[in-house]
């Protein structure tokens, strides 16, 4: 049978298993994997990080490294079996009929070679057509990734495109060729979400102009949502459920599946009254895994003799479309039930003003080109413009943006690395926006403190987690002698549901999770008024999202903390704040409640990136509103405006009003404030673009 | 890049200005005029008449003045013996009228060196004239070695062909050229072995034209250490670019294995070690100096060596000169070609 | 008794390293039993090249240790007869052997090669030392204020690293320089920095138990100070503090300036390598904790930056005690600072490489001693870096 006229599944999975071999022992990585991608098809791997979707991947490339190797089960590409396939047969596959598309799209491509070259290569080599008829080709593929002036781009090299350009480019990579299969490894987490959002859609314009079948890797379930048919999730190297989209979203079977769709915070959820319920325990090692069901230790509907007796098999869903679970007692399980809520709290009443910011602005000098040396005009980047706002006692403040919206500086100037260029920050009733933090008091600096992003980088490798927070303990002058502060810090990891055995313990010891909570609780040893958490959750796999918000929530409630919240993710900020701060390019473009912010009127930005962020949920319908373009730099913001490069309402505002004039910040209601030229008319037109269809 | 090269150059004047000054400094220490003056003079001589000599001489103003005369931008000293005018500029019995006012290394006046008794400027570009051509075949030998080696064993880290290499790089960078020379010459030139296949002397290199015979020795002695040196950096280098992700991009593409390496890696890998050869030039130098001492080839390294021994001021002065010149130069080299080699640095 | 041939030389030389074998079979058995709970030392013994390599500078530090057990003959004594006699000579009075014949004036090869790693065994690692305390003192605020103070600072160690080393021995290393009193004002600078370093250690964390810190401070300046004093102050030259009854310690000038010289070129690099790592490590976040909770300067650099880069920093370290090993051979080579009957390996190199296709093995024997110990120091970087990466 020749490979063009085969008609069946474009790739057949089954019973998979990779091992990992290192000196010491073999870690399995994936177990008794199977699934089936039809033509034209998306299928979806989703998981946490370690579950091996990504080896999936690379084993249907073949491209395991040296340790990696297929232990058992077949893969099949248009009925050709790959796992025994020579090398030269696979270069044949790899490239033309498979093609990847990567996380990280910067480190992908080749520095030293032209974007052209790098095309052109994939039909010189497969297609065997000239340089010129390659390069032809490869403008042809770049403007269907919507690029701006082919040309300019394929004479580029990649360190002069942006993130998102860059990420096209790949796209148009694995397209040259027009493969059957397209893989993407979580193809735009290293991207803002606007731009995330202008990818996905590109891509599934591209899926059905090309007819190509997707496998999508990702930890996000909204993306997937977005983009594929199917998908299977996967849960410490196997697949614990898969179908369609529709039937594992509302009608799931596995109770993984469900524990994490309980522990995503989606529309409807609350701190207060709907807290979302995180998953107990932690991710088990490859090689710590349990006898039977590996979800078995965390499950809720866990049995003792049943679910640790053996390895549980895939088992069908009667009535469902190929439907699959890995859970024994699948069908005595009652899944409509209402989670067991655990507690709901009141809500917190705000109390005095903690923080105020009265037209603070930061203004950076950089050199305009920084290697060729000091001389040549000087640039003053506005990292900060105008910024106003007052914080409360025990309220949550979320900070929106995306990169280059000084978000960071801000933080950066509110803790005193970096005095103010103007304007005024008050802690209480102290002045502190021209100190810098060794003028300040101890007082203050224990006052307002900071939870950092990432956790494997938040705590000194090199120092035991209780010695940290003793040291904090020793600066913050808390404690009389050492006896008193090692009791201290004691009850800090009791506060943050640490085991106390864990003060000896070195930071590589701890997970992800647990190290965010040391960091968390080194900033609350000097009983911090202020906390600036800086996406504390970002960089943490979904079912510890949940346990660390929640514990941030609980120790802010408890100590009446003025909590700010850095965030790109709208979906948490709705959980989780009571006002909403929304920036672009040191500007704020929007302020008020959280109700207000998420319901008409928006700025037009904010609506852009309601629109952009992925929501799990097949209730809610989305507008859809993609941005065009990158963001700015904010080396060379656009004049006026700073939105209305990419702005879809520009043309609504009378004159050239956006690009010559610096909006105003208007009063909309009590506590809301936009900055945006439209007229309240227009304003007034604008809907929802979350809408939660009824059932 | 114009203004990118003129702050280099200016960088590099700067640090030229500095280290001839320290140099300046430490070669004429009150203790090395004395010397020189008790050479001149004999060495029985008084502390009376040891002053005035250098007084005489134009060796007591301060060390500033001295270095401006030396340089050329302060007017030579002007002295007197019984009655005749003589100077920096004058010699003895010239025409004052007609003497030049200003006689430093700017208007090409590099002293006399009192070893050799000639003009430093005629002895320095007979030796650099020897001592390049040295060079030469030591980039020849030790360049394309040396990244051959590191290229074959980063393509495949931990294979065999990489452990052996790996273990012949640290051997050579652990052996330095005063070691393997010696090493060299009992194998190959001495009675004790008999392998009498080189000779154990370049000295007649330098007179009697050279020869595969008289020249390999010094030539692999200089290379060797550095061989080792490069290599690592190559191997260090491609391991780390084979590991990349634009590798596996390339890899998943279809590309051959052979042009995985020479179309995606190789220029990247290359990057490193090109600042490292050429940043091995100050280190280069040191072989040549103690390679030219054991195989008595008198070229430019002898030369620093007779001119430092014996107090020769003028000519030490000179060669420091020249050697912290070519330093300097290789190192700015190396600069433009990185930048040059790497795109990301070349468009921004 | 006669001339002996090449095995019995070999087999009585096996016998005089018999302390060194008894060390070295102790700290290998000791070492291995107790490698998991040893860190990092005890990974080392998972790789055989940092074991071959540990083996190889464990073997010559025992032997300097044990020099006065190993070596037959006085290094000084010459026996005219002995003159560039071949390995295995019965000396004249019949009593003993020179094992690896006689030097050119007549002394014992074999010997001056077992006393000579003394003088590499005390001055590589001690000026390696300095010159890792110099560039870490000058390396860590060059790089994490940045701005003009890192620009001055590392044009400086520029300027130091465009000169070649050579010239700068020729240059420094001279009666002349000594005269001058220039190494010990040097040595007046340089010695402060190990005291200036624990000072600044203790006092940056400890500032906030004043009590302690002022007790543990005033022992290191005390005990520091004495030290220093007696190690800079030279009876009857340009430095001459202390009183001669306290001055219990003495470097003799032209030792001095070797060190002094050799801790010069080296500490550039140190300061180099030390700037690079830190600039990466400063972006850290717990770098922005300590700065967020008030840390002083110090404290962030010696106490949160600092320890992070201890891996790239030991294994640099035992490279540049190989490369000190050279430029220590380098200087006994061009017969700089150290005396010429100095048994230290590069002076005997020097001495005996006039004769070399005569007589080889005085030249030779040293040369071999000094491959093999930076030879070994290589493979213990190689090994520990290898170990180092692994998790």
């Amino acid at each position: 049978m020749s490979p063009a006229d085969y008609e069946g599944p474009i790739l057949e999975i089954e019973r998979l298993s990779i091992s990992f071999f290192t000196r010491l022992r073999e870690i399995p990585a994936v177990m008794d994997f199977s699934c089936t991608v039809q033509p034209g098809e998306a299928m979806g791997l989703v998981g946490e990080s370690g579950c091996g979707k990504s080896t999936v991947a690379l084993a249907v490339m073949r491209y395991l490294g040296k340790n990696g190797r297929i232990t058992g089960g077949s893969i099949r590409f248009k009925g050709r079996d790959l796992v025994n396939m020579s090398d030269e047969e696979l270069r044949h596959i790899r490239g033309s009929e498979i093609a990847m598309i990567y996380q990280e799209p910067m480190a992908s491509l080749n520095p030293a070679m032209r974007i052209g070259d790098q095309l052109a290569e994939v039909p010189m080599i497969h297609a065997g057509v000239s340089r010129e008829e390659a390069l032809r080709r490869a403008r042809e593929v770049v403007s269907d990734v919507r690029l701006p002036d082919p040309d300019r781009m394929l004479r580029s090299y990649p360190h002069q495109l942006s993130g998102g350009q860059q990420q096209r480019i790949v796209i148009a990579m694995a397209l040259m060729s027009k493969p059957s299969l397209l893989i993407l490894d979580e193809p735009t987490t290293a991207l803002d979400v606007t731009v995330e959002a202008a990818v996905v859609d590109l891509v599934k314009d591209l899926r059905e102009k090309y007819g190509t079948s997707i496998l999508f890797i990702s930890h996000n379930l909204g993306l997937v949502m977005d983009v594929c048919d199917r998908l299977c999730v996967m849960y410490s190297g196997e697949a614990v459920e898969t179908g369609s989209i529709k039937d594992v979203f509302d009608r799931m079977q596995h109770p993984y599946t469900q524990a994490l769709f309980r522990s995503i915070p989606l529309p409807g959820a609350d701190k207060n009254a709907r807290p979302l319920i995180s998953i107990p325990g932690n991710f088990p090692l490859p090689h710590e895994r349990p006898n039977g069901c590996n979800f078995g230790p965390r499950c809720s509907y866990f049995e003792a003799g049943r679910c640790d007796a053996a390895d549980v098999p895939m088992f069908a869903v009667d009535g469902h479309d190929r439907h699959e679970t890995r859970c024994i007692r699948f069908r005595e399980i009652d899944w409509a039930a209402p989670p067991k809520v655990a507690r709901t709290t009141e809500k917190a009443v705000p109390g005095r003003v903690v923080l105020k910011m009265e037209d603070l602005k930061k203004y950076y000098e950089v050199a305009a080109n920084s290697l060729f040396g000091k001389s040549g005009a000087k640039k003053v980047v506005k990292a900060n413009e105008t910024l106003s706002f007052e914080a409360r006692e025990g309220e949550t403040l979320a900070i929106v943006g995306e990169s280059g919206c000084g978000k960071s500086t801000f933080a950066k100037v509110l803790m005193g690395l970096e005095t103010a260029t103007s304007g005024r920050i008050m802690l209480y009733d102290r002045d502190i926006q021209s100190t810098p933090i060794e003028k300040r008091s101890t007082d203050t600096v224990s006052g307002v403190q900071m939870v950092f992003q990432n956790p494997f980088d938040t705590l000194n490798p090199s120092m035991t987690v209780g010695r940290q927070i003793i040291r904090a303990l020793e600066i913050f002058g808390e404690g009389k002698t050492d006896e008193d502060r090692r009791n201290r810090m004691l009850e800090l990891l009791d506060l943050v549901k640490l085991p106390r055995q864990f003060a000896d313990r070195m930071p590589r010891q701890l997970s992800g999770g647990q190290k965010q909570r040391v960091g968390i609780a080194r900033a609350f040893a000097g009983g911090a008024k202020v906390v600036v958490a800086d996406e504390p959750v970002s960089a943490l796999d979904v079912s510890v999202q949940a346990a660390v918000t929640d514990l941030l929530m609980e120790i802010q409630r408890k100590n009446k903390t003025t909590l700010l919240f850095i965030s790109h993710d709208l979906s948490i900020v709705r959980y989780l704040s009571d006002r909403v701060m929304v920036m672009y390019l040191g500007h704020v473009v929007e302020l008020g409640t959280t109700d207000q912010v998420f319901s008409p009127p928006y700025h037009p930005y904010t609506e852009a990136l309601l629109s952009a962020v992925p929501i799990a949920d097949t209730h809610v319908q989305k507008k859809r509103i993609v941005l065009e373009g990158d963001i700015p730099s904010a080396m060379n913001p656009p004049p006026g405006c700073p939105f209305q490069t990419r702005c879809r309402w520009k043309s609504k505002v009378p004159g050239n009003l956006c690009e010559t004039e610096v909006p105003p910040m208007r009063q909309l209601a009590e506590g809301h404030q936009i900055k945006c030229h439209l007229p309240d008319s227009e304003l007034a037109r604008m809907e929802p673009v979350i809408k939660i269809a009824a059932e | 890049m114009l203004r990118f090269l003129l702050k280099r150059i200016g960088t590099m004047l700067l640090t030229a200005l500095c280290l001839t000054f320290i140099v300046f400094v430490l070669t004429n220490l009150s203790p090395n005029l004395e010397k020189l003056a008790k050479s001149e003079l004999g060495a029985r001589i008084s502390d009376r008449e040891v002053e005035s000599w250098l007084a005489k001489y134009g060796h007591d103003r301060p060390i500033l003045v001295r270095y401006g005369e030396w340089l050329g931008v302060a007017p030579g000293w002007v002295s007197e013996d019984q009655g005749v005018p003589f100077g920096r500029c004058l010699p003895r019995g010239g025409d004052p009228a007609s003497a030049p006012r200003y006689c430093g290394i700017l208007q090409g006046h590099w002293g006399q060196s009192t070893v050799f008794k000639a003009p430093v400027t005629d002895i320095l570009w007979e030796r650099l004239r020897l001592t390049g051509i040295l060079m030469f075949w030591v980039m020849a030998l030790m360049v394309p070695v040396s990244l051959l080696i590191g290229v074959l064993a980063g393509m495949r880290e931990g294979s065999k062909l990489d452990r052996t290499l790996s273990t012949f790089s640290i051997a050579t960078t652990a052996t330095p050229e005063y070691v393997s020379g010696v090493i060299f010459i009992v194998v190959f030139s001495s009675s004790a072995v008999g392998l009498k296949w080189f000779s154990g002397t370049a000295a007649s290199a330098a007179t009697d034209g050279i020869t595969f015979y008289n020249f390999f020795l010094p030539v692999l002695t200089i290379a060797l250490y550095g061989i080792g040196y490069i290599a690592r950096m190559t191997r260090a280098s491609m391991t780390e670019v084979m590991t990349a992700q634009y590798i596996r991009t390339a890899r998943l593409k279809g590309v051959s294995p052979r042009d995985v390496v020479m179309k995606h890696a190789l220029r990247n890998a290359l990057i490193a070690p090109f600042t490292v050869i050429m940043l091995q030039f100050p280190w280069l130098l040191n072989g040549v100096v103690i390679v030219e001492t054991l195989f008595n080839y008198k070229g430019f390294g002898w030369t620093l060596v007779q001119a430092a021994g014996n107090n020769d001021i003028d000519l030490l002065l000179a060669c420091s000169v020249v050697a912290v010149f070519v330093v300097l130069v290789t190192q700015l080299i190396s600069d433009i070609g990185y930048v040059y080699l790497n795109p990301r640095i070349r468009i921004s | 008794m006669d001339d002996i041939g090449w095995l019995s030389v070999t087999g009585r030389i096996l016998w005089q390293f018999l302390p060194v074998w008894i060390c070295l079979a102790v700290t290998f058995a000791v070492s291995i039993r107790y490698k998991r709970s040893l860190g990092l030392y005890g990974k080392l013994f998972d790789s055989t090249i940092g074991m071959i390599g540990f083996a190889m500078v464990m073997f010559w530090v025992f032997t300097a240790v044990f020099a006065d057990m190993v070596a037959t003959h006085d290094v000084l004594s010459q026996i005219s007869q002995m003159k560039n006699k071949p390995p295995g000579t019965v000396v004249p009075a019949g009593t003993s052997h020179y094992l690896l014949g006689g030097d050119h004036l007549g002394r014992d090869v074999f010997s001056r090669m077992v006393v000579g790693s003394r003088i590499v065994i005390q001055i590589a690692p001690l000026a390696t030392m300095f010159a890792f305390m110099v560039g870490i003192t000058i390396g860590l605020p060059a790089a994490y204020y940045g701005g003009t103070l890192d620009t001055v600072l590392s044009f400086m160690a520029n300027l130091i690293l465009a000169f070649p080393v050579i010239l700068l021995f020729y240059l420094l290393v001279t009666p002349e320089i000594v005269a001058t009193g220039l190494p010990q004002y040097m040595g007046l600078v340089l010695f402060l920095f190990p005291i200036l370093f624990l000072v600044v250690l203790v006092n940056s964390r400890y500032y906030v138990k004043p009590q302690f810190r002022n007790v543990v401070v005033g022992l290191i300046v005390l005990v520091g100070g004495f030290f220093y004093l007696a190690l800079v102050s030279e009876p009857e030259s340009a430095v001459a503090i202390l009183p001669r009854r306290l001055d219990f310690l003495s470097v003799p000038g032209n030792i001095l300036i070797v060190f002094v010289s050799v801790v010069f070129v080296n500490s550039p690099t140190v300061f180099r390598i030390v700037r690079g790592i830190t600039l990466d490590i400063k972006t850290r976040d717990y770098v922005s904790a300590a700065q967020t909770r008030g840390e002083r300067p110090w404290y962030i650099m010696l106490w949160e930056i600092l320890p992070n880069a201890r891996g790239p920093l030991i294994v640099d370290f035992c490279l540049r005690i190989g490369y000190t090993t050279i430029l220590l051979g380098t200087l006994g080579f061009f017969g700089l600072g150290l005396s010429p009957e100095s048994p230290d390996w590069g002076s005997t190199i020097n001495a005996g490489r006039k004769l070399l296709t005569v007589a080889p093995h005085p030249a030779i024997f040293p040369a071999l001693a000094l491959m093999s110990l930076v030879l070994g120091l290589n493979l213990l970087a190689d090994g520990l870096r290898e170990e180092s990466l692994k998790d």
